[in-house]
């Protein structure tokens, strides 16, 4: 965790022009939806870094936004009939590049070359028509002028590499003669066959059994190594972010309201939605508990977010701050760690004592 | 969680030591039909065998991989589906083959709580309709009326009794699950079977619906029977839990002793795939169990013990002959000739050439070799 | 996959069957349960004031008082064999398929049929090519852009083709452009004498029956499409950074064409077994008009012998359908 100061700094001052990016840059993005309902605020000023070699776990609820990050990073939201309405504001960088607001051609050349996307349902997410060769050999051939000889020897290679058995053989099956946990290996072997240095996975494991769970996981730890790639990796799963993941991004309405490295955020958290988080899960790894202590309430609208911070309504601190703060003003992200940073509106002596007297031992 | 009773039901038996529930032999197949005749090929089996019982207060737990049967085990003891072999008997009725007459009064005793809390409650219902919908179907009129006892039901699960004239699509997936389990508590059922009940819903939502569940339990005396695929829920919510793998059982214990040493080894590589939220274990993981490989097929099982071609203690004799789930410490029982914290029940047979590849120990594993762009071909 | 083919071969002949016990049932048997005696059906065969002696002859020869299931024993070995009739001393001889004479014009039912057939094939062909392609193209494009104007203009046309009345427009087509303006002409030419002749003659009869059917067609192509385009493996395609005309021809249009094919195999079959107002109002000699013809003549064979080809169309075409499905969706081939 040596960069990890370098990454934190640049959140709170953005640097000016010339000044060193990091690989994966993403400042104050907004993504918002139009619909007949009000204006759908799925992501509201977002930023985070990410260099390469690292992974990023980003967490987060059903709604947060976490998904609709990582769409937006790889372009696809500006797609497809929906495209027009959706309103993007904010810059994403990867590797020097502004992709916001970039020519749709350009990021389109970037897609699938240098940054891959692997998706949670991987039955779903596989053309039911074509063979899994096929499909992998579409994605090499899209960025390689190269014969469809060569392809199939670079996908073969791929799908022995991801752990399928017989690759040369299995190049010609189906999606659905596929098992699950294979289909997810063949999916892996498409996102990675153009060697991208930015992999996106959304669930990858959600819809898998948990012995394949622990296949994949490992499986794109070691990939990860191996090309030394930027690795986000989106899921609602804790223990899948304990995992595999260097830094977190926790996600709450629309908003980052905390990240840092694995460890601060699992040992020193300092967001009460975090604490949520921790204190709703049932511990396969600790004494059994009585009771688990939920988050009170329902997810946030995205169309009326509670004004101020967005977690006020099922906050049982939402009273410690004096006044009104928490109801109307948005707290902003603010270093409490080499790294770490939190948006809430107690102080942090405050929010280290809850922590340490009322939380964690609890857990 | 004790033994709470229910005064309601109080008077129907006074023997507490028979078991609420209790199978023995469960079979259920399903027919492959194939061929221009349609003849019957083979048969998924689903459940293929399993003997259990289920205390009066207790929560089983059921966890298994997909296609290990919970999920057909559950609709069998529900008596949605007619099992095609063995006994099940509800409070000390045969209620194996009833009929639709026959089970209508079961159906107050015993009800179900689905995944899905989208798919299961009709849109075109209001809340009121759907929760009533026990009292109509039953012929009961509860005292005080049927809309006062579903407005006290849904402030029972945490809802408000002003939603009783909404409709689904205004709820959450949480709200809309506690809806579910308000339907099934209408009729005061004694058994509750529910299948996934937290799987679809968020993180935080799931711990309201487990801490739901264990409240609705101390207060009205419920026993449960949870299946689920997630292991820290089933260790939470369970008293007892039953392992299943392709149809069988193959271990069934208390939830301490099973967590802390587990005995058939397909129950020690479940709980040590489980992603432990907690990043400094992560760098002390060279223990842990890596399974190789898919679940099999339930059409064609492997002969012997199920679990041989996955299992890295399997021996000559796995691939033979099934283990029985036997007893081998009080309150446990497992189905393996090779089983972890326990005597080996055939010592010294010679181990099969596949145990030697079964698993693989992460971080411990070499990083494999990295793939150049253009490597010529194994085979075309 | 040929086991697949044996079965839905077997279930095409074994509909087939039940369609000819229908379709005699409703001919022979229901007659007779209304009190028609035999006597009474036999004398629909010779016209008028028979002598009881030419109703014995012409009972006897058509087995009429036979028992139900051996005449539709004949009835079926006369469709696939033929049939050899005795009248008297000179047998009269009706060769496979064999669908008897027709009452009015003691005509050999089958031969009327094959003379008519390429008028309907001509039509039914045409006219779906037509409307397949607009139909389909205007159903994409609308699909792309919901809501914007074509698409809105197109949805409106379209709802307005359905909704017209195949005779209206067909008339309207005939007034203007032949009446009016002589561009098309109104007799049919076989296409193996005149192609361009021919195909002047029918585009007006093509364009009618189009119209409606490319309506119908783009409003289900732009609904499969619009649902196509929101799945998982569209996103995928997207993500791999094809072009987006690869993502919407290649995955996109694909899966959404396979329900269409289904919809698709079953208008044409019935389109084969005759257009009936098409044909009607633009004076062809098809099959459809055959059938109103002896519809109006109270003409029994002529009538059994259209329903019996227009079944034979609808089952053919389902066939080839389920087949075409099988080689489209590698999902279907397993089962």
């Amino acid at each position: 965790m040596t960069n990890l100061s370098k990454t934190g700094t640049a959140l709170e001052t953005p640097p000016g022009d010339g000044a060193p990016r990091a690989f994966l840059d993403v400042r104050d993005l907004k993504v918002h939806f139009p619909t007949d309902d009000g204006l759908v605020k799925s992501v509201d000023g977002l930023s985070f870094q990410l260099e390469k070699g690292r992974t990023l776990g980003v967490v987060g609820e059903s709604g947060s936004g976490k998904s609709v990050t990582s769409l937006a990073v790889m372009g696809l939201h500006r797609l497809g009939a929906r495209g027009k309405n959706v309103r993007m504001s904010g810059e994403i960088w990867l590797d020097g590049k502004e992709l916001v607001g970039a020519d749709p051609d350009e990021v389109r050349r970037l897609r699938g070359r240098e940054m891959a996307m692997i998706f949670q349902d991987p039955l779903s997410a596989m053309h039911p028509y074509y063979t899994v060769g096929h499909q992998i050999v579409e994605a090499y051939r899209v960025h390689h002028k190269v014969t469809r000889k060569a392809a199939r020897t670079r996908a073969v290679e791929l799908l022995d590499r991801v752990g399928i058995p017989e690759p040369a053989k299995r190049f010609d099956s189906y999606p659905h003669e596929f098992s699950g946990g294979m289909r997810q290996r063949a999916m892996i072997a498409m996102a990675l066959v153009n060697n991208p240095e930015l992999l996106i996975a959304d669930e990858p494991t959600t819809a898998l059994d948990v012995t394949v769970q622990a296949q994949i996981l490992d499986l794109i730890r070691d990939l990860q190594k191996e090309f030394g790639s930027a690795v986000v990796i989106i899921t609602h799963d804790l223990g899948v972010v304990a995992e595999i993941a260097d830094e977190i991004l926790v996600m709450y309405g629309g908003r980052c309201v905390e990240r840092g490295p694995v460890d601060s955020i699992f040992y020193e958290p300092q967001h009460p939605y975090t604490w949520g988080l921790l204190g709703s899960m049932p511990r396969i790894d600790r004494e059994q508990t009585d009771r688990l202590i939920p988050v009170k309430g329902q997810p946030p609208s995205l169309i009326n977010v509670p004004s101020g911070c967005a977690f006020n309504p099922r906050c049982p601190y939402a009273d410690v701050p004096a006044g009104d703060l928490t109801r109307t003003e948005r707290p902003e992200l603010r270093e409490v760690g080499s790294g770490h940073f939190s948006a809430c509106h107690m102080a942090p002596d405050e929010r280290t004592r809850i922590w340490t007297e009322e939380i964690a031992p609890k857990l | 969680m004790t033994e709470p009773r229910n005064p309601a039901r109080e008077a129907s038996h006074d023997d507490d030591a028979a078991p609420l529930l209790k199978v023995e032999g469960l079979v259920k197949h399903f027919p492959i039909k194939k061929g221009l005749l349609q003849r019957q090929v083979g048969a998924v089996k689903a459940v293929d065998g399993i003997d259990f019982e289920v205390r009066r207060g207790e929560t089983l737990g059921v966890v298994g991989e997909s296609g290990c049967g919970k999920s057909t085990m559950g609709r069998l003891i529900t008596r949605l589906l007619e099992p095609s072999g063995g006994r099940v008997e509800f409070d000390g009725a045969d209620i194996t083959h009833l009929k639709t007459a026959g089970l209508r009064p079961l159906r107050r005793d015993i009800q179900m709580i689905f995944q899905d809390p989208y798919g299961s409650l009709n849109p075109r219902h209001t809340i009121g309709a759907i929760v009533s919908a026990p009292f109509r179907l039953q012929g009961v009129e509860p005292e005080g009326g049927v809309k006062k006892e579903v407005q006290g039901l849904l402030e029972r699960v945490g809802l408000s009794p002003e939603h009783y004239n909404r409709y689904p699509h205004e709820f959450s997936g949480g709200q809309r699950q506690r809806i579910g389990i308000a339907r099934a508590l209408a009729l005061k059922p004694r058994l509750v079977v529910a299948d996934e009940p937290v799987s679809a819903l968020d993180v935080s939502i799931q711990a309201q619906v487990v801490n739901l569940l264990d409240d609705l339990q101390d207060d009205l005396g419920l026993t449960y029977v949870i299946i689920a695929h997630d292991l820290s829920v089933i260790r939470h919510v369970s008293d007892r839990i039953a392992v299943m793998y392709l149809g069988k059982m193959v271990e069934l214990a208390d939830r301490t002793s099973l967590y802390q040493a587990p005995m058939h080894p397909y129950t020690k590589a479940l709980m040590s795939a489980v992603p432990v939220p907690d990043p400094r274990r992560r760098g002390a993981k060279s223990e842990r169990i890596l399974l190789r490989g898919d679940v099999p097929s339930p059409i064609a099982p492997p002969s012997g013990c199920r679990f041989h071609t996955r299992c890295w203690k399997a021996t000559q004799v796995c691939a033979t002959k099934e283990p029985p789930l036997l007893e081998l410490a009080p309150g446990r029982r497992v189905a393996c000739h090779h089983p972890e914290n326990a005597a080996d029940q055939v010592p010294g047979d010679a181990p099969l050439a596949s145990a030697r590849d079964a698993v693989a120990l992460v971080g411990t594993a070499p990083p494999a070799a990295p793939v150049p762009p253009q490597a010529p071909a194994g085979e075309q | 996959m040929i086991t697949y083919i044996i079965r839905r071969l077997i279930a095409a002949v074994i509909l087939l069957l039940v369609v000819t016990a229908v379709t005699f049932g409703i001919f022979f048997i229901l007659p007779k349960l209304a009190g028609q005696t035999a006597d009474q059906l036999a004398q629909q065969y010779i016209g008028k004031n028979p002598t009881p002696a030419d109703i014995a002859a012409v009972k006897a020869n058509l087995g009429l008082d036979k028992p139900v299931y051996e005449q539709y024993w004949d009835f079926v070995k006369g469709i696939v064999s033929g049939t050899t009739y005795n009248q008297g001393p000179t047998t009269v001889r009706c060769d496979a398929p064999c669908f008897g004479f027709s009452f009015k014009s003691r005509s050999e039912v089958w031969p009327q049929l094959v003379d008519r057939l390429p008028v309907t094939i001509s039509l039914a062909v045409g006219a779906a090519v037509l409307w397949l392609l607009s139909g389909i193209v205007v159903g994409v494009i609308s699909a792309l852009k919901p809501g914007s104007f074509f698409d809105r203009a197109a949805m409106g046309g379209a709802l307005a083709g359905v909704s017209l009345p195949i005779f209206f427009t067909a008339q309207l087509f005939l007034l203007l452009f032949s009446y009016q303006l002589p561009i098309f002409g109104r007799t049919y030419v076989p296409f193996t004498e005149n192609p361009s002749q021919w195909a002047n003659t029918l585009f007006l009869p093509w364009c009618s029956l189009a119209l409606l059917y490319a309506a119908i067609y783009a409003r289900l192509t732009r609904s499969g499409m619009l649902e196509t385009m929101s799945e998982d493996f569209i996103r995928t395609a997207r993500a791999k950074g094809l072009r987006e005309r690869t993502v919407v021809t290649k995955h996109g249009l694909r899966a959404a064409l396979t329900p269409i094919v289904t919809v698709f195999g079953m208008d044409v079959g019935l389109l084969l077994g005759g257009a009936v107002i098409t044909e009607t109002v633009y004076s062809l000699a098809g099959i459809g008009q055959y059938a109103v013809q002896a519809i109006r003549d109270n003409d029994l064979p002529p009538i059994l012998g259209v329903t019996l080809l227009a079944a034979f169309f609808v089952i053919l075409l389902n066939l080839v359908v389920d087949l075409l499905y099988a080689v489209v969706d590698p999902r279907v081939r397993v089962s």
